[in-house]
């Protein structure tokens, strides 16, 4: 992986234009001229002009991820905004989310301001999400307005639930004096328990502590019913289970002012998956049955979800290499993203690769109220330049995060990243 | 001499590898009646006893099993907190295989612990319970039991009673039997039976008098006080009255049903002691078969053959 400066002028030659606002797949170039869209269509390019040959490649918006961990401050061992944004170039993305459950946590406007400081030193776009509780133990708000002023761009505690329905409600009710989005990490801890994974069969042969698919879907209830009753927005991540997938369905036919995420990897695995014990399978909320995968598919299909959101989550291979037990939950899934939801969904489900786009690029920034319309001349270019129908195994070398642990690896995945352009500058993957 | 290398569970394990497992521990249930107890199959190897949780009777009858066979022994004992604390599980596993050993028999708080052991060093793994997931060695000493009773385990009718949840004895049970063709249901509190205990191919039943009219044989097993404060059980009177393997239970069936338990026993809470003490009840064979079982296993793994043509 190469990042150079974009030259003055820069043309994209002979690649397919994917535009996802206006819904069309056409063969063109793109201008790009200062760092800043110029022109799309048929470019003759001057002399000077960086052609890059873009045959047989789809060219669209950069990709936007409203759900990573990237434990800086106080894990940098882990990741770091740096490292962080690397793995996002890699799998296409120019912006993204960042939650605050780092240490300490990203509770006050100084922590969110020293993150917004840190990403502008960074090779993409960083927005971090505040915390809705102080030390996020969901006892009291955070000062949500002064951190709003600072940068931040929506509100979670995520890592954990907001477990207190009272503390839920104060919190939605209070975001709605700014109108940004309360997102709660659902799962009801009293039945998780000392769960590790989906409660089924294969728990049941693996002898593992699990938690049923309504540890997640009762919470889920309740914050709809919450938004409901407030007027708020809330937006439910890494839905796994049908039932939420359901209860989402249904109250979302009523109420705009929900939105949802789903990950690949609750798209790519199903709890069978585990049956070697492998840790980097372990993530919360689990990895469920065929039966919720396909449920989660309908989703895509049908609406339910408008965005997908990794979750990347790295942890070190010390934590990983444990007993299961042990072992943190989360896995990284920048890198593998579009490989893995174009093979499940494009490949496998026949989803519209249109369709795709617009819940990697621009449902994402319109649940975070940024700029979706990135082809209009004069916006600074955010771009991604893929091969749609590449094969390839994902290798640990294809990862640029400072952690591995992802069950991605050895996988097989269809499509694949070329180039990624952001903030003046294009990365080139080999 | 077996198609697998480790012992992990029964899950999935050949049905004519457990069959030679049983028949071999007859051979060496002969050598255990024996004036000197003590055969040269394994002179030469050595065995690392990993023990990550307290053992009394598995560790016990594992040493015994690989002295009558001649193998040197180490036992190593270790609480699961200095762990977390320090070394890895992969140091741990990592520095005992540099000394230079054949096999380790391990038993780990930690479901799968095994696997993952294997995945770290060469030498053979013997599962000896890995928290709620298996104890494969149990449940082959308790078909070596039936087997000597009944003579056979094809079309047996076994029930488990207790706490099945919580349970590797049940969990390794289930996979062998089925396996060997017996039939088999599961007896106890709801909430002590998982949820999908019937995708294993076991039947459920929460009456325990209608389960001893159909079984030939129960393995009653043992109730933790913890499961109280887990919220799991109201009492211990309320477990005795309703799957309690009561005197009064099974006076009021007019039949002859063999009664096991895999240890420690609660006199008093699921067996009482005179049923536990009754000709009825094979648990101290269960024992002793435990000691041959082992040695059966440990020498069908460590290429017991070669070694007996050398003496």
């Amino acid at each position: 992986m190469k990042t150079t400066k974009l030259k003055k002028q820069v043309v994209l030659k002979g690649g397919t234009i994917l535009d996802p606002i206006n819904e069309t797949l056409k063969k063109g170039d793109v201008l790009i001229e200062n760092g800043r869209m110029k022109s799309i269509g048929k470019v003759t390019p001057s002399k000077s002009a960086d052609v890059i040959d873009c045959s047989g490649l789809i060219v669209t918006h950069g990709f936007c991820d409203i759900h990573v961990h990237f434990r800086e401050p106080g894990r940098e061992d882990k990741e770091t905004l740096d490292s962080g944004s690397m793995a996002a170039l890699a799998g296409g993305f120019t912006r993204v989310c960042v939650m605050p459950n780092t240490d300490p946590p990203l509770d006050s406007p100084e922590s969110i301001r020293y993150t917004i400081d840190r990403g502008e030193e960074c090779p993409i776009h960083i927005h971090p999400i505040g915390a809705i509780t102080k030390s996020q133990d969901g006892k009291e708000l955070t000062e949500m307005g002064a951190m709003l002023s600072e940068g931040a761009v929506a509100f979670s505690d995520d890592g954990l639930p907001v477990t207190d329905t009272g503390m839920m409600r104060n919190a939605l009710e209070y975001s709605t004096m700014f109108d940004v989005p309360i997102i709660n990490h659902a799962e009801d801890l009293c039945l998780k328990k000392d769960g590790v994974m989906h409660e089924g069969r294969i728990s049941t042969q693996l002898g593992l502590p699990a938690s049923p698919g309504i540890t997640e879907s009762n919470m889920v209830h309740r914050d709809l019913e919450l938004t409901e009753l407030t007027g708020a927005r809330l937006h439910v991540p890494h839905v796994s289970s049908a039932k939420s997938t359901d209860y989402i369905r249904q109250m979302k036919k009523s109420n705009n002012k929900i939105t949802a995420e789903v990950t690949p990897h609750h798209l790519f695995f199903t709890d069978d998956d585990l049956i070697t014990y492998n840790t980097d399978l372990k993530v919360a909320p689990p990895i469920r049955t065929q039966a919720d995968q396909k449920a989660l598919i309908k989703g895509v299909k049908d609406g339910t979800f408008d965005c997908i959101a990794t979750d990347h989550a790295p942890h070190t291979i010390e934590e990983k290499e444990g007993t299961f037990d042990l072992a943190p939950f989360g896995m990284i899934g920048l890198e593998s993203c579009f490989g893995a939801v174009n093979r499940a969904l494009v490949k496998e489900n026949k989803l519209n690769i249109i369709r795709l786009i617009q819940m990697l690029a621009v449902n994402p920034r319109r649940i975070m109220g940024f700029e979706t319309d990135l082809f209009t001349n004069g916006n600074s270019a955010e771009l991604t330049i893929f091969d749609p129908n590449k094969k390839w195994t994902f290798k640990k070398s294809d990862i640029y995060s400072r952690s591995h642990n992802s069950p991605f690896i050895g996988e097989a995945l269809i499509g694949r990243i070329r180039a990624t352009i952001v903030k003046g500058h294009i990365t080139v993957l080999v | 001499m077996l198609q697998q290398k480790h012992l992990l569970g029964l899950e999935g394990y050949p049905a004519e590898d457990i069959q030679t497992i049983i028949d071999t521990a007859f051979t060496f249930r002969e050598v255990l009646d024996r004036p000197i107890k003590k055969v040269p199959s394994l002179q030469g190897k050595t065995i690392v006893n990993l023990f990550f949780e307290n053992s009394t009777r598995t560790r016990i009858s594992f040493e015994l099993a690989q002295k009558r066979l001649s193998a040197d022994t180490v036992n190593f004992s270790a609480s699961t907190s200095s762990l977390k604390k320090g070394e890895t599980f992969k140091d741990t596993a990592q520095n005992i295989e540099a000394m230079k050993i054949d096999a380790v028999v391990m038993r780990h708080p930690t479901p799968g612990a095994p696997l993952h052991l294997t995945q770290h060093i060469n030498s053979i793994v013997i599962n000896a319970g890995d928290g709620t997931h298996e104890h494969p060695t149990q449940a082959i000493l308790d078909m070596t039991s039936l087997h000597e009773k009944f003579g056979y385990l094809k079309g047996l009718k076994v029930g488990i009673i207790g706490d099945i949840s919580h349970s590797r004895v049940a969990l390794s049970n289930i996979h062998g039997l089925k396996t060997m063709g017996a039939e088999i249901t599961l007896c106890g509190p709801s909430t002590l039976i998982p949820p999908f205990a019937e995708d294993l191919g076991v039947s459920v039943n929460y009456n325990v008098d209608e389960v001893i009219e159909w079984a030939d044989a129960l393995n009653v097993l043992r109730i933790q006080r913890e499961r109280m404060e887990g919220g799991l059980l109201p009492s211990v009177r309320e477990y005795r009255n309703l799957f309690g393997i009561t005197t009064e239970r099974l006076s009021m069936h007019k039949k002859e049903i063999v009664i096991m338990h895999p240890g420690p026993m609660n006199r008093g809470v699921e067996i009482d002691s005179l049923v536990a003490d009754s000709d009825q009840a094979i648990i101290l064979d269960q024992v002793l078969n435990g000691v041959a079982s082992r040695m059966a296993i440990l020498y069908l793994l460590l290429g017991g053959k070669q070694e007996q043509e050398n003496s």
